[in-house]
């Protein structure tokens, strides 16, 4: 969690103040540093320990697999053959869909909050938003089969099926219950936690810069662009790869939507299954010791993908941060 | 801070009840595993607490897989199984572990059909619809079963659980009794690499998706399907009758399967005439050798209480009890529990 929320802290703050290069003099603040500095270790050294307990459970299935783990996509626990491409490719693509879609809402939405809405508006808005966060998992997966797998199934997925149905993405029967199902409820989810962090990013903006661009008689849509959205990018990023930490990771909601079917397929409609909901599914009726030990490898392999995920989303922020200095410079 | 004072409260509220129960003394008896029968054992307790107020149970329903593993590292004073323990689970024991039967169910055909005509299965049509062969309501197979009733040109969707269960286990203990090719292709598990159909997470998962999905078929615990008003269908036995599946034919199930000495029994496909197809048993773990003299006494008098008084509360609770003869057997193996 916390090397997802890292650089979007540090992107909402940009000119966060660096420490001031005076020897620490007092016995207070050198307290006060030892202390930090163990609590930000308590993280890292949580964070090895559960990748090394992860690799510990996992290392005769490892072992007896070896790269073929993550090549392969039979999942059968009777004969003990266990892959996990399909779980992988679900959990990207689900997380994938989820964010095309929740990111230009939440930050649509930001934008609104900060720079259109009339005042009145804004914070019963904002606190709506919050509430859709705290909405427990299970209880949006409960609604997501009874009532938003039911419409998808008669009304947008039809119309999917129809305009796009040339695609290979959009073919086959209709259940509802699909990767795309899987990824709507993912987006719901994260949409507040990108909202609300995109939010506090766009008030950060100072008002300088605002001024400074209707002062160069730009209109509002050209101020919101220019001004704000393009100077808070990083922040922005941010908040979409703290929204991607919570998709990958999403169990619940999900697994009641997504078909729990470990395949691949082009088709949206059809079933899928992900990384984390086949742990949260098998778990604790696994009785044989390597089914048990190839569940600890999907979860380091879920641990994995969290982590390649955010490092590519940060050399992203980097070669993306690079870019605009340079267009700036020239 | 008033939310730190206010934490102090908690904190000191919680402190003292810690301690107001360790004084008391009462006597402690851990369980964990299976969920299925998570509703009759957690009555059990409540009421054998008026029986013997010096004992407490605390069960954790973690699933049969945890069940087992917990008792095999003698973390629990008891363990419990929707399935019997394999071979090699038994092997890895540090004792005698005894399988104690305590009360069945039974998987029913439930489906979502336009008018919900009452409908007949058997061995045939079932596996045939879970390997993907029978692939519309209106196929020869089903039709023939079903006389008088017209059955849609419908894809059958077929649905299963997608989380490890005992419910599963049963469903492919049965599977595999009666066609060699799921035998062959898929086995008996608590989940299983299905060649068609889609996951529904639990009970509620599996109902909510058939109820949601017009020409949806699947499996769910009788209890579950009776609460939530399901049409579920008749199974035909392996003696060629159509049974209904209700407590009185799953226990006629249990009184006429073949059950071994150990109690690792499947009652899937039993003889009987009466005898409901696709039902199954959950067991209590315990070793043979207890080490702890006071608590081992304390758990086999509740071992012999459950299975005297314990099973007259089961059809409340729409579990199917023991059969007489069973309950002997049952009674004569707690006896045989030794304290060192």
């Amino acid at each position: 969690m916390d090397a997802i929320s890292g650089p979007a802290i540090a992107a909402a703050e940009p000119q966060s103040a660096r420490r001031v290069m005076t020897p620490p003099s007092r016995f207070g603040d050198r307290a006060f540093e030892w202390l930090t500095l163990a609590m930000a270790m308590a993280v890292v050294v949580l964070v090895i320990l559960l990748g090394w307990e992860l690799c510990r459970g996992s290392s005769p299935a490892i072992r007896k697999f070896g790269f073929h783990f993550l090549t392969t996509s039979t999942w059968d626990p009777v004969a003990e053959q266990f892959g996990a491409l399909p779980f992988i490719y679900g959990t990207l693509v689900s997380s994938l869909i989820a964010l095309l879609l929740a990111v230009p809402l939440s930050i649509a939405t930001a934008a609104y909050l900060t720079e259109l809405a009339p005042l009145w508006i804004r914070q019963p808005l904002v606190s709506l938003i919050e509430m859709l966060a705290a909405i427990p998992s299970v209880i949006l997966g409960l609604w997501g089969i009874f009532v938003m797998i039911p419409w998808l199934r008669d009304y947008p997925f039809p119309l999917l099926k129809r305009v796009f149905g040339w695609t290979p993405f959009f073919t086959g029967p209709i259940y509802g219950t699909s990767m795309l199902a899987g990824g709507i409820i993912i987006a719901i989810m994260i949409l507040p936690i990108i909202t609300s962090v995109s939010r506090e990013i766009l008030r950060s903006v100072p008002n300088l810069q605002r001024e400074a661009a209707y002062a160069l008689g730009a209109t509002r849509w050209e101020v919101t662009r220019i001004a704000v959205l393009s100077y808070a990018k990083k922040g922005l990023f941010g908040a979409v790869i703290l929204g991607l930490g919570r998709a990958l990771g999403e169990t619940m909601a999900v697994t009641m939507v997504i078909g729990n079917t470990p395949q691949i397929a082009a088709s949206l409609f059809k079933p899928g299954y992900t990384l984390a909901s086949v742990i949260a599914n098998e778990f604790t009726e696994a009785t044989t010791d390597l089914y048990l030990q190839a569940l600890f490898e999907i979860g380091l392999v879920l641990l994995g993908t969290t982590i390649l995920a955010n490092l590519l989303a940060q050399a992203l922020l980097q070669t993306m941060s690079t870019t605009s200095t340079t267009r700036a410079v020239q | 801070m008033k939310s730190s004072r206010f934490a102090r409260k908690i904190f000191c509220l919680v402190l003292l009840a810690g301690i107001s129960m360790t004084a008391s003394a009462q006597m402690m008896i851990n369980g964990a595993g299976a969920t299925f029968p998570y509703p009759i054992y957690s009555k059990w307790f409540d009421e054998y607490a008026k029986v013997d107020p010096s004992v407490r149970f605390n069960y954790q329903s973690i699933g049969s897989g945890g069940g087992q593993k917990q008792i095999l590292a003698q973390t629990v004073d008891f363990g419990a199984s929707d399935g019997p323990m394999s071979d090699d689970n038994l092997a890895k024991a540090p004792g005698k572990l005894l399988h104690i039967p305590t009360v069945a169910g039974a998987d029913v055909v439930a489906y979502n059909l336009p008018g919900n005509p009452a409908l007949k299965f058997d061995a045939d049509t079932i596996a045939g619809i879970f390997l993907g062969q029978i692939k519309k309501w209106n196929d020869p197979k089903i039709t023939a079963l079903n006389p008088g009733v017209t059955l849609p040109d419908q894809e059958i969707v077929v649905v299963h659980r997608s989380d490890g269960s005992g419910t599963t286990y049963i469903w492919t203990d049965y599977l595999s009794k009666i066609s060699p090719d799921w035998k062959t292709k898929v086995g008996t598990n608590t989940s299983v690499n299905w060649p068609t159909g889609i996951g529904g997470k639990g009970n509620e998962g599996v109902a909510g998706q058939i109820k949601q999905t017009p020409g949806g078929l699947g499996y769910v615990e009788l209890i579950y399907a009776v609460q939530n008003k399901m049409p579920y269908g008749e199974v035909k036995n392996s003696t060629g009758n159509f049974v209904k599946p209700s407590i009185e034919s799953i226990t006629a199930a249990l009184a006429t399967a073949d059950i071994p000495d150990d109690f690792r029994f499947s009652i899937t496909n039993a003889p009987g005439a009466d005898a409901y197809p696709i039902a199954g048993a959950t067991w209590l773990l315990v070793y043979q050798q207890q080490k702890d003299a006071a608590k081992g006494s304390k758990l086999v008098e509740f071992l012999k209480w459950a299975a005297k008084d314990g099973e007259k509360m089961a059809k409340d609770l729409q579990y199917a009890p023991l059969p007489e003869s069973l309950q002997q057997r049952v009674l004569k193996r707690i006896d045989e529990i030794k304290m060192r």
